[in-house]
């Protein structure tokens, strides 16, 4: 079969490894069982190329696990790989306990999929995409009509059900879409940049029906290249780069490992920006970045630094005072720029 | 990628009690045997149930556009009136099958076979491409427990049923203008959609290899000249041998030497090297096109 993640350990269904398991006496080998997703050293080439260079992670029943990274980190990628439509080239993966190579079919049954790129069908109404959409999982007519309403509901385009999906709106598309994803009722919704693209009231839209499923308990796992909306929905998340995994943890976790409590952010008038950040390194400071249009300290008092700045007789044109992001955690561990790519 | 449920025996099954092998687990016991490229042929790589639902998906989505449907219908039958009637009167009789035959009677079955060809032509090449690289429909559908194989045949399946309703229609008018001679003709239909068949597997598995609108000249370049050479308006034996040999040799031929003997009552069993012909062109289309779907989306 030629099996490109070599001999998966447990290609069985639960109770066959469990018993298997037994039988060879390695009952330490048995999966955490709340882990949904259990990948390691998984690897995505295309010919030369290595786009996923062999990461590691688990995705938890219940959490919200995001990927953030600049573009071609290799996201959307992994969200292929784990959405069944591109088998890995080396690694391991497990979806749901089940073999992704053999069993893609069962588990992209139980998968809910918004992709990078809208998919919706435009030569039918927003109605029947849903329709047909159900009966490609080979759900009955009759479910599918009871979730239709519920999930336009939920999407608010209740009005626009006989509506074709052409005249949509990018957001209201979006939302089609994630109506769509959830038409078989996913045990994990799989998220390939859901609002980029949008303009900011209808990426709030978005990020707000996905904090109610996860209310829910619906299983996310999204990518994004936004630090806020990491931040907003990512319960744990990894920080993507080069197809490489460069940190793991929430939110809170990175920003605390990785960045200071405050960030005090200096432009200064062209000329003067390479003297003044050559000066700024006898402030007391964590760490100094210096981008090509700011300077950013990174400190626990902002405040006391910008008074430390002011007594180097430095005069920035605007100063700023804020908390870490992930931003900076990115910043930190890659030395770009998330909007860099 | 390839769906393969069995594997999952295959590992634990060695090591278990001899007593697990008893049931289910034995009745597969032959399966396992087999060469694993061998199992993955058996298990529906040329397509299953899943099939139905991009059929179903059609015909939906041809609900908004019917006009389009019919089209398909008129234009063989433009093809006869102008051809066959018109033309008709001027040509008189044509020597087939040792007998004088009126000429519309003639050419209607070409052109039922050619309509077949046209349709499932026109089906599996500007469509099938369309949804591939515009309208990303395999890549939602792909997302779905639906596989290349269910997205193959279920490809296929809609161009026959859309030929096949043509076919019908224009029977309905040969048999009205008194063009069918003979009871054989009753076959007429599957064979349509055996032509059918053939034509929208090649031209599936020609589509995936297809980078751009250009690449569809190609296609009218062999269509075009087969509709006009195969001997849909005059016998064979207007060639020389050497050029028989050749038109001999083409899909459509098949396709309209099938239909004239059943349509005017010649027929004999070299008919059945048609239809083997036919039926192992579309088989191949549809497997090639399969493996070439999985390989373009499933990357
Ligand atoms: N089918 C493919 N063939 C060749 N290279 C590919 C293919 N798909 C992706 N790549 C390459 O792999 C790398 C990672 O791509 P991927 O789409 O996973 O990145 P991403 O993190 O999703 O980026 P983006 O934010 O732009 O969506 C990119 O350099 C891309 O060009
Ligand atoms: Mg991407």
């Amino acid at each position: 079969m030629g099996c490109p993640l070599g001999v998966p350990k447990y290609p069985a269904g639960p109770v066959i490894h469990f018993e298997l398991s037994q039988a060879l006496g390695k009952v330490s080998d048995v999966p955490d069982p709340d882990a949904l997703i259990r990948a390691s050293g998984l690897t995505k080439r295309f010919g030369q190329f290595t786009a996923v260079d062999g990461i590691d992670f688990e995705l938890r029943r219940g959490e919200a696990f995001g990927f953030l990274g600049p573009n071609g980190a290799g996201k959307s990628s992994t969200m292929r790989m784990i959405g069944c439509v591109s088998p890995p080239t080396g690694g391991e993966l497990t979806i749901l306990g089940l073999n992704p190579v053999t069993q893609g079919a069962a588990i992209r049954a139980r998968l809910g999929v918004v992709p990078q790129e809208d998919t919706l069908d435009v030569e039918l109404t927003v109605r029947e995409n849903l329709l047909v959409y159900g009966r490609y999982f080979g759900l009955s007519r009759q479910v599918i009509a009871e979730r239709t309403a519920r999930l336009l509901e939920f999407v608010q385009l209740s009005e626009r059900a006989n509506d074709h999906v052409e005249p949509l709106s990018g957001g209201m598309k979006r939302r089609l879409t994630i109506a769509r994803s959830l038409i078989n009722e996913p045990e994990i919704l799989i998220l390939d940049e859901p609002t980029t693209g949008l303009d900011p009231q209808a990426r709030h839209v978005v990020w707000d029906r996905l904090f109610r499923l996860k209310q829910q308990g619906v299983t996310l796992i999204l990518t994004t290249h936004y630090m806020d909306e990491a931040e907003q929905l990512c319960d744990r998340l990894v920080v993507m780069d080069g197809g490489k995994i460069a940190a793991e943890g929430s939110p809170r976790e990175l920003i605390d490992t990785y960045s200071s409590r405050e960030v005090l952010e200096l432009r200064f008038s062209t000329f003067e920006h390479d003297q003044a950040a050559e000066k700024l390194t006898a402030v007391p400071a964590d760490r100094i970045e210096v981008l090509a249009d700011r300077v950013l300290l990174y400190v626990d008092d902002g405040d006391a630094a910008m008074a430390g700045v002011r007594g180097l007789a430095l005069e920035p044109l605007t100063s700023l005072v804020r908390r870490s992001t992930l931003e900076d955690v990115f910043l930190r561990l890659t030395g770009r720029r998330l909007e860099d790519g | 990628m390839s769906e393969q449920p069995i594997s999952r025996q295959t590992l634990p099954e060695q090591t278990l009690p001899a007593r697990a092998m008893s049931g289910r687990a034995l009745r597969q016991l032959p399966l396992r045997i087999l060469p694993a490229p061998l199992l993955l042929a058996r298990r529906g790589s040329l397509g299953g149930r899943g099939s139905a639902h991009l059929i179903e998906r059609h015909a939906r989505a041809y609900r908004h556009t019917w006009l389009v449907l019919a089209s398909g219908f008129v234009e063989p039958l433009f093809y006869l009136l102008s051809i066959g009637v018109g033309l008709g009167e001027l040509v008189g009789r044509v020597k087939f099958g040792g007998q004088p035959v009126g000429f519309t009677s003639f050419v209607a079955p070409a052109l039922l076979a050619t309509s077949a060809m046209n349709g499932a032509i026109f089906d599996s090449t500007f469509n099938i491409f369309f949804r591939l690289k515009y309208a990303k429909l395999y890549d939602a559908v792909l997302a779905t427990p639906m596989k290349a194989g269910d997205v193959a045949l279920g490809e296929i399946s809609w161009a026959l049923i859309r030929g096949g309703l043509y076919a019908c229609a224009f029977m309905v008018v040969m048999l009205a203008m008194g063009l069918v001679h003979s009871a054989w003709a009753v076959l007429a239909i599957p064979v349509a959609l055996l032509i059918g068949f053939a034509f929208a597997g090649a031209g599936m598995a020609a589509t995936t290899f297809i980078r751009s609108w250009q690449d569809f000249e190609y296609v009218t370049l062999t269509t075009l000249p087969m509709f006009l050479f195969s001997t849909t308006f005059y016998p064979l034996s207007v060639y020389p041998r050497p050029i028989q040999l050749v038109v001999d040799c083409t899909p459509l031929y098949q396709g309209i030497a099938l239909l004239r003997g059943l349509s005017l009552g010649v027929v004999g069993p070299g008919l059945l090297w048609h239809v083997l012909y036919l039926a192992v062109m579309g088989t191949a289309g549809l497997a090639v096109a399969s493996r070439r779907i999985r390989k373009l989306l499933l990357r």
